[in-house]
């Protein structure tokens, strides 16, 4: 089956990826910009990043376009799903929601509407042995952004290791966490997985932090082989 | 050993690890063992040598197991305990002379307890995760246990041991799937509490 995935840039969708690449046909990733920094569904620090995954992937990206107003979103959302299917012929849909009842009703929705499959392969699965899978299954990923206590500046660009990972289950033990940061207390972005032909090099960032909120700005990408 | 049937329209990784793996996981946290097997290659008699059999929901989109209804006739004279999640509540109220109709829900649902019975969270009503197109109408004599708005969310069979939940139990109500299984296991009802049982000794 071909599937279009929807994509933030982060750790859970393109584990995702991954997934949906075993058995089906991922024929594009789908993202939606938001013009407005401060959108409600769709704003994720280095979404521009996500061009270069496509291409590393060697997938082909559908990018759409929103106003990043709340009750437009879906609509956005919507609309560029169905220009993946216009464009690639897919016939569903793969998320990375983890246990975000709120973000899969509503993907479940849109998919209902415009007859897709909708496949959401990390539902529910458990944190711990999920997280194990992500930092020994070839995945460079880094933390983007923080929000929440006790995630330091030293988090903002640190590579999710098996040493973070060990922090990370403190934290959760700690301070109620969750170790995926579920709840928004970190953001991810993926710099290569198992499936990239190149890896994505940060040639310039910026770290702003202040009062346990952060973000790793990159300013500069491009894709090893390609400088 | 509890068997794990997935109903998926076909035996894809995309939907096991969406529809069975979050079940297999309340279980074996509970400390039952499990295995898991398609419906399109269940043997013959697929209740033999198992303690109960739980039947997986499966995606929006997928009707493949309506087609293929008359596999599941071995569900009549169920040896074991079952319970059927959503689209195996329909295949467990169809088999046995229910009907469905067209009902969608899609996301949390206030669903109200009409009767206490052993599967349930003992409360007037909880909030359940809804993903389906189709309800069902019960077969004659069995007990209307929950419904929501929209249409009946949970049966049992008037003697057997046998429950259909519409909703998704594995998502933030795991509690009745461990109330199964303190029920198969321990031939009483749960406690209601998440945790509070013990696994059972020989199936740890």
């Amino acid at each position: 089956m071909k599937v279009g995935v929807l994509c933030s840039g982060g750790k859970d969708s393109l584990f995702a990826c991954m997934c949906a690449m075993q058995e089906e046909e991922v024929a594009c990733l789908i993202t939606v910009f938001p013009d407005n920094p401060e959108s409600y569904m769709f704003h994720t620090p280095n979404l521009h990043v996500v061009r270069l995954q496509a291409r590393a992937a060697g997938i082909p990206l559908v990018a759409g376009t929103s106003r990043g107003r709340e009750e437009e979103e879906l609509a956005d959302l919507s609309r560029t799903v169905a220009e993946a299917v216009e464009r690639h012929g897919i016939e569903g849909v793969v998320t990375g929601a983890l246990q975000s009842v709120y973000q899969a009703s509503r993907v479940q929705a849109i998919c209902r509407d415009l007859d897709l499959w909708c496949f959401n392969p990390l539902w529910y699965a458990d944190p711990g042995e999920y997280m194990e899978t992500l930092v020994s299954s070839g995945f460079d990923v880094i933390v983007s952004a923080v929000a929440s206590e006790p995630f330091d500046r030293t988090w903002l660009g640190r590579r999710l290791d098996r040493a973070a990972l060990q922090d990370l289950r403190r934290y959760a033990e700690r301070y109620g966490t969750s170790l995926p940061g579920e709840g928004g207390e970190y953001e991810t972005l993926v710099l290569d997985a198992p499936f990239f032909r190149h890896r994505i090099v940060i040639g310039e960032a910026e770290a702003v932090w202040q009062n346990f909120r952060g973000v790793f700005h990159v300013k500069e990408a491009w894709l090893e082989g390609d400088a | 050993m509890i068997l794990l049937a997935g109903l998926g329209f076909r035996d894809a990784a995309l939907l096991r690890s969406e529809f069975v793996r979050p079940v297999a996981r309340v279980a074996g946290h509970w400390g039952a063992e499990w295995s898991y097997c398609h419906y399109s290659r269940l043997p013959d008699d697929p209740a033999d040598g198992y303690d109960a059999v739980i039947l997986c929901g499966t995606a929006l989109k997928d009707t493949g197991y309506l087609r293929e209804i008359g596999r599941f006739s071995w569900l009549i004279e169920a040896p074991v305990p079952v319970l059927g999640i959503c689209a195996g509540m329909q295949v467990l109220s169809l088999v046995h002379g229910g009907t469905l109709r067209p009902a969608c829900e899609i996301g949390m649902v206030d669903v109200r307890v009409l009767c206490p019975n052993p599967v349930l969270p003992a409360l007037p009503s909880f909030q359940a995760y809804a993903l389906h197109r189709y309800s069902c109408d019960p077969p004659p004599g069995w007990t209307t246990l929950a419904v929501s708005e929209t249409c009946v969310q949970a049966v049992s069979h008037p003697h057997l041991p046998l429950f259909g939940v519409l909703f998704h139990p594995e998502v933030r109500n795991g509690v009745v799937i461990e109330r199964f299984l303190s029920l198969v296991y321990h031939g009483k009802e749960g406690e209601g509490e998440e945790g509070q049982d013990a696994p059972p000794s020989g199936h740890g």
